[in-house]
């Protein structure tokens, strides 16, 4: 690390700032050695795993067959996606993964915005336990088992209703938290003009809270479909078997008999599989880096 | 010393107690509001809950037809059979490695990405990537990466002397820390820009201070910034730990819990019997996790939080 933060010489008196940072003079060594370890990191903690991905994605399958980190003697990616997409039913998959993912994000922000603006709003002793038990599932595991049990009873399960219905109830928990926090640093001025005005609680809220909550709405919808579009536990619990998404695919592409070896294909799934996610990070990279370490560093 | 401990940024107001002009009337913020959330999170979270200790007392199968209490009879077999203790032993464990393998990998690229360069820049978001992946995927690629003809012992023997090949994943003893290495590096990224968003609120004056009084780097280090990350640490241990000791897909994808159930996960234990039919027994180890996740967690956090305030 001592190429990183090598002390300035005692003797000289602090410059002016010299960027965002502040007035960091690293020597010689950390100037130079620095980006070298740097990159260096990224060349072999992610270039690695990368590449491999990545080649074999693209080999014929005889090359295959002992993944390897070897470059492909004919490139066929392009034939391997072809594959995958057909046999992985990657296009279902695609349109499960959204068709349980959009209502849940959705679902949870509205009613979990609703209930944390009560919480934030008025504290009563009552309610504060109500809070407590609200958020309680961010820490707790959800039962998994019972809830396939209890799915069954309400005749929801495999159905994307019950799916949903299960990520409502263990995303409601953070969106509440994160909500409520939020609502308590909105000063209480701007709806009391309103209900001057006469509206009641719902336009209040819809128009003058909801709005305001753009931000950590922003955040935990990042957070949300993140856990929700790569969850495949609880998926392979509740809809496994009965309805496709990308991550209960690709278990199946990768455990059936069918297709034991055929790393070219399971690669080619994680590649296109993780486009999505990809883009988007790219598109959204900022807000979402400052989604995700927002508040967690007060 | 003690002087420049002291938090630079002020941002211990409590936001829970913002000034109001006037009492707020009962109906302006209504109950009501409060129906909807409640009752999702009753059916599908508390209530799910409930029935596991009801449902770990029975013999409920995919074999009867009816189902009937059975007393602690599950958790006699699984104690029995060793199942309970061993995997209940595995999920600390790697939970454990997780949270110290992940953090230690995290706070060293904060540190070595701590400068705003342009490599550095593009290196915080390459490092960001795994943590957007599916853990499945992951688990699949380091399944690859992992075999004993795989690339990381092809890249070993490049470096070594002779051929090395060691079978990363089929060891009963250090497989676990393996398969930890791998859910360290996957969330790595995202405890490195929790780890930098610490070092940003240390002010610099502080740190031309300590320099100036000839603090070394390590001095600077170990007296100043990481006691002012302390709540960097909090989140990151505490989300390790819970992230962790749910964990399932990277293990589930590289070693299904093998070799000889070395790394079975509670989880992995839970699907594995789910799938057998055996319910009850896998409400009851879901039971088992709830519980040893409440006693766990909540300590955790509560000493993390207090080690901030001593600080």
């Amino acid at each position: 690390m001592s190429a990183v933060s090598l002390p300035p010489s005692p003797g000289r008196a602090p410059a002016a700032p010299a960027g965002p940072t502040g007035p960091r003079r690293p020597g010689p060594l950390a100037r130079f050695g620095q980006p070298v370890v740097a990159l260096g990191a990224v060349a072999l903690l992610l270039g690695v795993p990368f590449w491999l991905i990545l080649a074999t994605a693209s080999k014929p399958h005889a090359e295959a067959l002992d993944p390897d980190l070897s470059a492909p003697s004919r490139w066929q990616l392009g034939e391997n996606v072809a594959t995958v997409v057909q046999d992985g039913h990657m296009v279902s998959a695609f349109l499960g993964s959204l068709l349980v993912m959009v209502p849940s994000v959705l679902v949870v922000l509205v009613l979990g915005s609703m209930a944390s603006w009560v919480l934030a709003r008025r504290a009563t002793r009552p309610l504060a336990v109500v809070y407590a038990l609200c958020i309680s599932g961010i820490v707790l595991p959800p039962a998994v088992v019972t809830i396939v049990l209890l799915l069954r009873q309400l005749g929801l399960a495999g159905t994307a209703v019950g799916m949903i219905g299960v990520y409502c109830g263990m995303y409601l928990s953070t969106v509440i938290f994160f909500v409520t926090g939020f609502v308590r640093t909105i000063p209480t001025e701007l709806e009391e003009a309103a209900r001057v005005d006469g509206a009641g609680p719902v336009r209040v809220f819809f128009q003058i809270v909801f709005p305001l909550l753009r931000p950590v709405l922003a955040t935990a919808t990042i957070l949300i479909c993140l856990y929700i579009w790569n969850d495949v536990f609880y998926a392979l619990f509740v809809i496994g078997g009965r309805i496709d998404t990308l991550p209960l695919n690709l278990y199946q592409v990768a455990s059936s008999g069918l297709y034991l070896q055929n790393w070219e294909l399971i690669f080619a799934y994680i590649v296109v599989m993780s486009l999505p996610l990809l883009v988007v990070f790219a598109l959204a990279q900022r807000r979402i880096i400052s989604g995700v370490t927002g508040g967690a560093v007060k | 010393m003690t002087t420049i401990l002291e938090r630079p940024t002020a941002t211990e107001a409590d936001p829970g107690h913002t000034p109001r002009r006037r009492p707020a009337s009962r109906s302006d913020h209504p109950l009501w509001f409060l129906v909807p959330a409640l009752a999702l999170l009753g059916v599908f979270f508390i209530a799910p809950t409930v029935f596991n200790f009801v449902y770990a007392f029975t013999d409920w199968s995919s074999f009867k037809t009816e189902i009937s209490f059975v007393g602690l009879e599950n958790f006699r077999d699984l104690l029995g059979n060793g199942s309970l203790i061993s995997d209940l032993r595995i999920t600390v464990i790697y939970a454990a490695l997780v949270a110290v393998f992940q953090n230690l990998f995290g706070l060293l690229l904060a540190l070595l990405l701590e400068r705003d360069t342009r490599v550095n820049r593009f290196a915080r978001v390459a490092f960001f990537v795994p943590v957007i992946m599916s853990a499945l995927a992951v688990g699949y690629v380091f399944q690859a990466l992992l075999k004993p003809d795989g690339g990381l012992n092809a890249m070993l023997s490049f470096v070594l002397p002779g051929e090395v090949s060691v079978a990363w994943l089929g060891s009963t003893t250090w497989t676990v820390v393996v398969v930890a290495l791998v859910h360290a590096w996957k969330w790595m990224g995202l405890s490195m820009l929790i780890y930098l968003a610490g070092l940003k609120t240390i002010s610099e004056d502080v740190l031309e201070a300590a320099r100036l009084d000839g603090a070394s780097s390590w001095q600077v280090f170990r007296q100043i910034k990481f006691p002012l990350l302390a709540p960097a640490v909090t989140f990151n241990v505490a989300t390790a730990l819970l992230g962790s000791m749910n964990g399932f897909d990277i293990v589930q994808a590289t070693t299904e819990g093998g070799p000889g159930g070395s790394t079975e996960l509670l989880n992995i234990f839970i699907f594995r019997t789910f799938g057998q039919g055996l319910f009850a027994q896998a409400t009851t180890m879901s039971l088992t996790l709830f519980l040893v996740v409440a006693v766990l967690a909540f300590p955790v956090i509560y000493l993390l939080r207090r080690r901030e305030r001593v600080l």
